[in-house]
């Protein structure tokens, strides 16, 4: 022992006055955002950072004074993570999502989009053979709050009158809010579902196109299939691909789960879901798309085959934007 | 966790606990977080969906009384404004506390939590969408079946919906199934939750005892009679500062090393005392490469 003090406690004294500074530097960051801190503090912040990592590495060798190693560790750690977090902001950080990120998540999805599709396409089929031959299947297909009166006891000039309501044109608005944020739940819902070994998600999106078979088969019986096509596809393009691909994100994980391959299950897993996740926010703002044409744009345009031509440039949209080869940005 | 891996400068082996996780900075230290609990994260979440309702309630408040001070072209405007304020609040909340410098929202923040990347990189904006997508699964779905579970009464139909509690209810309870503690949002997204609290520098013990050691003069003998562990319980003591556990530490101490207390003095005075002569026995050991782990540690 040298005289009246302890080495580590002289240590302490010496480095105490740095370690305060940090924690100030941290808290004023972590309060407002990294931008308030002037330049000088910016440049003392990894100084501080990295002495306050040497004082650690050695009060764990060295000191037994167990507040302060304890502190130290805390200090470090929320160091740690502002130092070496993220730093890019936030429009470069969308840019970056909208150029790149989401069209080769969308991309990489490629066999699950696939997948998905032909689900949703089959039990279009099955839901518009079983109608078309027995009309009774309808009730047991789309669910009474559903149909809105849009069944096949329901007259024909009804059933077309329905394809033209304009909902007065007001509420519009409120209209297109509801369909969206109705609609995105039930697309991450679906997502999450993926995680239960993709079943829930299959049958979800298969009910989806139960649905859709069922009310085609309905209207092409009173000859209004072309209306009705027009009804559905302007939206619908965005929509129902919004739909395929949320649930190609969900059948991401879930195949992860079940089948990880050469990688240990949790990797497998944490890499499906990082890809899926940027399909997964891409599909929330499809919908958000495909809410507006339904909501307002449907209601506003009441032609046939605008209906149509809006609806298939909506698709060749998406699908240039997704999978055009590009050249690589990164 | 191969001793051959341990970078340069870890000498001390990490302090075995189970929920202790090695991060590895680019510096070569291991930071050694510990992940949160289930109850700190049970805790957090419902902290979290209390702010939520009372959010959404001032929400629905707000908009109730905006819709009745205008018209019917206004109404729609409300009621957009509370689908929209809804939708950003149930989906929203999380992500975007979650992208913030801190890495937790306001719940996990008052129990001094973070998330983390698995890996020890970047927490990814994707990594927070994703985590919190698959809270649908976790918080709402079971959220959702419960009411019709409720009021379902003894049909066919009850014990399907009690099923489906029971089934969601596995998502609900999978972080007390895995040794990470891990969600299922975090399990896919590649995350954890570990502890970040900010800590305050506490005085050092020896501060003042170092004055009053020459008092005493232990000797080297009476100060090799414990090691680490004890030294860790002794702070512990005199940090709590109660009398009745000093006077009996003091005591089992006293007779352990054969020690005479000098007339005068205090139980408290001598404990700090020996605080600072041990901590200075063992750091001077721990200089020579040697850390005595506890007082059957012979080495």
């Amino acid at each position: 022992m040298s005289g009246l003090e302890l080495r580590s406690h002289r240590f302490r004294l010496e480095r105490e006055a740095d370690w305060r500074r940090l924690e100030a530097l941290l808290g004023k960051a972590e309060r407002r955002r990294a931008t308030a801190l002037s330049e000088d503090e910016l440049i003392a912040l990894p100084l501080l950072y990295r002495a306050a990592v040497s004082s650690l590495s050695v009060a764990r060798a060295t000191s037994l004074d167990s507040a302060l190693i304890t502190y130290l560790e805390g200090l470090v750690t929320r160091a740690y993570f502002f130092v070496y977090g993220a730093r890019t902001r936030l429009r470069e950080r969308l840019a970056h999502f909208f150029r790149v990120d989401w069209p080769s998540a969308v991309r990489s999805l490629w066999r699950e989009t696939a997948v998905s599709g032909l689900i949703l396409l089959a039990a279009t089929l099955v839901g518009y053979i079983l109608v078309s031959r027995d009309a009774d299947w309808y009730g047991s297909i789309m669910p009474g709050e559903m149909t809105q009166g849009r069944d096949p006891t329901a007259s024909t000039a009804f059933l077309k009158a329905v394809l033209y309501d304009a909902h007065g044109k007001t509420g519009l608005s409120g209209f297109a809010a509801f369909l969206f944020t109705h609609n995105a739940q039930i697309a991450i819902f679906a997502f999450a579902l993926g995680f239960a070994f993709c079943v829930p998600t299959a049958l979800l999106v298969a009910q989806n196109g139960l649905g859709l078979g069922a009310l085609l088969a309905l209207y092409a019986s009173r000859g209004l299939g072309w209306p009705l096509g027009g009804w559905l596809v302007i939206h619908g393009a965005t929509e129902l691909f919004a739909t395929v691909l949320a649930g190609a994100a969900g059948f991401r994980i879930g195949w992860a789960v079940m089948f990880p391959g050469s990688r240990s299950r949790l990797e497998a897993v944490a890499a499906a879901g990082r890809g899926a996740g940027a399909a997964m926010a891409g599909v929330v703002i499809m919908l958000i798309f495909a809410g507006i044409l339904e909501g307002i744009g449907r209601q506003l345009i009441q032609v046939d085959v605008v209906r149509w031509l809006i609806g298939g440039a909506t698709l060749c949209v998406w699908l240039g934007y997704f999978y055009l080869p590009r050249r690589a940005l990164d | 966790m191969a001793p051959n891996t341990a970078p340069i400068g870890s000498s001390p082996p990490a302090p075995v606990s189970p929920f202790q996780r090695r991060l590895i900075t680019p510096e070569g230290l291991d930071l050694r977080l510990t992940l949160a609990s289930a109850g700190e994260r049970a805790s957090a979440l419902v902290l979290d969906l209390i702010i939520m309702a009372l959010a959404l309630a001032a929400l629905t408040l707000s908009s109730f009384a905006l819709g009745l001070g205008v018209g019917a072209g206004g109404r729609e405007v409300v009621a957009m404004i509370w689908l929209i304020g809804g939708f950003l609040l149930r989906n929203g909340y999380f992500v975007v506390f979650e992208l913030g410098a801190r890495a937790a929202t306001p719940g996990k923040r008052a129990l001094g939590l973070r998330v983390v990347s698995r890996d020890g990189g970047r927490l990814t904006a994707e990594a927070i969408f994703t985590r919190n997508a698959l809270r649908e699964l976790e918080v709402f779905l079971p959220l959702s079946l419960l009411p019709g579970a409720a009021f379902a009464g003894d049909t066919v139909d009850a014990v399907m919906v009690w099923l489906a509690v029971i089934w969601s209810g596995a998502f609900l309870l999978f972080p007390l199934f895995n040794r990470d503690r891990l969600r299922v949002g975090d399990l896919v997204a590649g995350t954890w939750v570990v502890r970040a609290p900010r800590v305050t520098l506490l005085a050092d013990l020896a501060q003042d005892a170092v004055r009053t050691l020459p008092r005493f003069a232990f000797t080297t003998v009476q100060t090799d009679a414990y090691g680490v562990k004890e030294l860790e319980i002794l702070e512990e003591v005199l940090r709590r500062g109660d009398a009745r556990s000093m006077v009996l530490v003091a005591q089992r101490i006293r007779a352990k090393i054969g020690f005479f207390q000098p007339p005068g003095e205090t139980d408290e005075a001598f404990l700090a005392a020996f605080y600072a002569a041990l901590r200075a026995r063992l750091e001077h050991r721990l200089l020579f490469g040697h850390r005595r782990k506890d007082k059957f540690d012979k080495a």
